[in-house]
């Protein structure tokens, strides 16, 4: 009872902060939104047992992947104005199109049989001594071994394509060349004059 | 306890509103991709509940995957959009058009 109170309480905050992300008219406001759909879905995936994936997607989204897009959003000066211009052009059809959308969805989910299984049944509750962090990991360290490293790996060429794509080199700005300043040598710094001693008086 | 059927609901009323912010914010390319992170979200969402309703951990596993390629996907394109910025001072979708023909 508890859990269905709270799970209506976060599906609601969770709806209405999508409506948030789509409708702000600062784009700062709608990354806040976003972060607060990221949190109240943790919220709901802990009410259904999923703990690992819920604190991950509050590690990794809200702390890291939405700190990037406010970052971003502060850093470029944009003409909210322009892009709000035309807003309302093809609001009926968004708005159709996600009808269209929830009617097809519920339709299968809500009819029974639709889906082949029983719906209205809540996943089983798992043993006093189930530990979903264990489960996973047991599962992605062997069965899903190869996966991860391809996983790692695809996260390394992101950092090197994203750190390659941004990093620019200024006209005049001094800096440090270490190889150039390895390789120096003698002759190219220190110049020998040879010329005759002077003379006393 | 919560139902396989209101998970889906919430999971499909999310996409679709996700689905109704591409058509509404179809210029602003940040916005753009704050609503492919809410149809990844809801789409996790799926997974997760079929994941607990079948008793399966191979769809949470999945969601871990899903989630490493959602955030490599939005720092390049985060990226790409701040060389665009640097580019063309806009980030107008309708100003993209080199390649048009």
């Amino acid at each position: 009872m508890l859990i269905q109170v709270l799970f209506h309480v976060f599906a609601a905050i969770l709806v209405l902060s999508a409506l948030g992300v789509i409708s702000a008219r600062n784009p700062v406001y709608s990354a806040l939104a976003l972060v607060m759909c990221f949190v109240t879905s943790a919220a709901i995936w802990l009410l259904i047992e999923a703990e690992f994936l819920a604190v991950v997607l509050v590690l990794v989204y809200v702390g890291a992947v939405m700190v990037l897009f406010l970052f971003v959003v502060m850093m470029l000066d944009i003409n909210i104005a322009e892009l709000r211009r035309g807003f309302t052009r093809f609001v009926w059809l968004g708005w159709l199109t996600a009808l269209a959308v929830i009617v097809e969805i519920t339709g299968v989910v809500w009819v029974r049989g639709g889906l082949g299984l029983d719906t209205s049944r809540g996943p089983t509750p798992e043993p006093q001594d189930y530990t979903n962090t264990l489960a996973l990991g047991s599962a992605l360290y062997t069965r899903y071994a190869y996966p991860l490293e391809l996983a790692a790996m695809l996260l390394l060429v992101a950092i090197v394509a994203a750190i390659s794509l941004t990093m620019r080199r200024r006209a005049g700005l001094k800096y440090q060349d270490i190889s150039r300043q390895v390789a120096v040598r003698p002759e190219d710094r220190l110049r020998i004059v040879k010329m005759e001693a002077e003379k006393g008086p | 306890m919560i139902s396989l059927a209101q998970l889906l609901t919430l999971s499909a009323v999310v996409f679709s509103l996700a689905v109704a912010g591409i058509f509404l914010n179809r210029k602003n390319v940040i916005l753009l991709l704050m609503c492919v992170e809410l149809l990844l979200l809801a789409a996790n969402f799926n997974f997760i509940a079929f994941s607990r309703y079948l008793n399966d951990i191979n769809g949470q596993v999945f969601v871990f995957f899903v989630l490493t390629v959602a955030a490599a996907e939005s720092a390049i394109g985060l990226a790409i959009l701040v060389v665009l910025f640097r580019e063309r001072r806009s980030i107008n979708v309708e100003d993209l058009n080199t390649l048009k023909g």
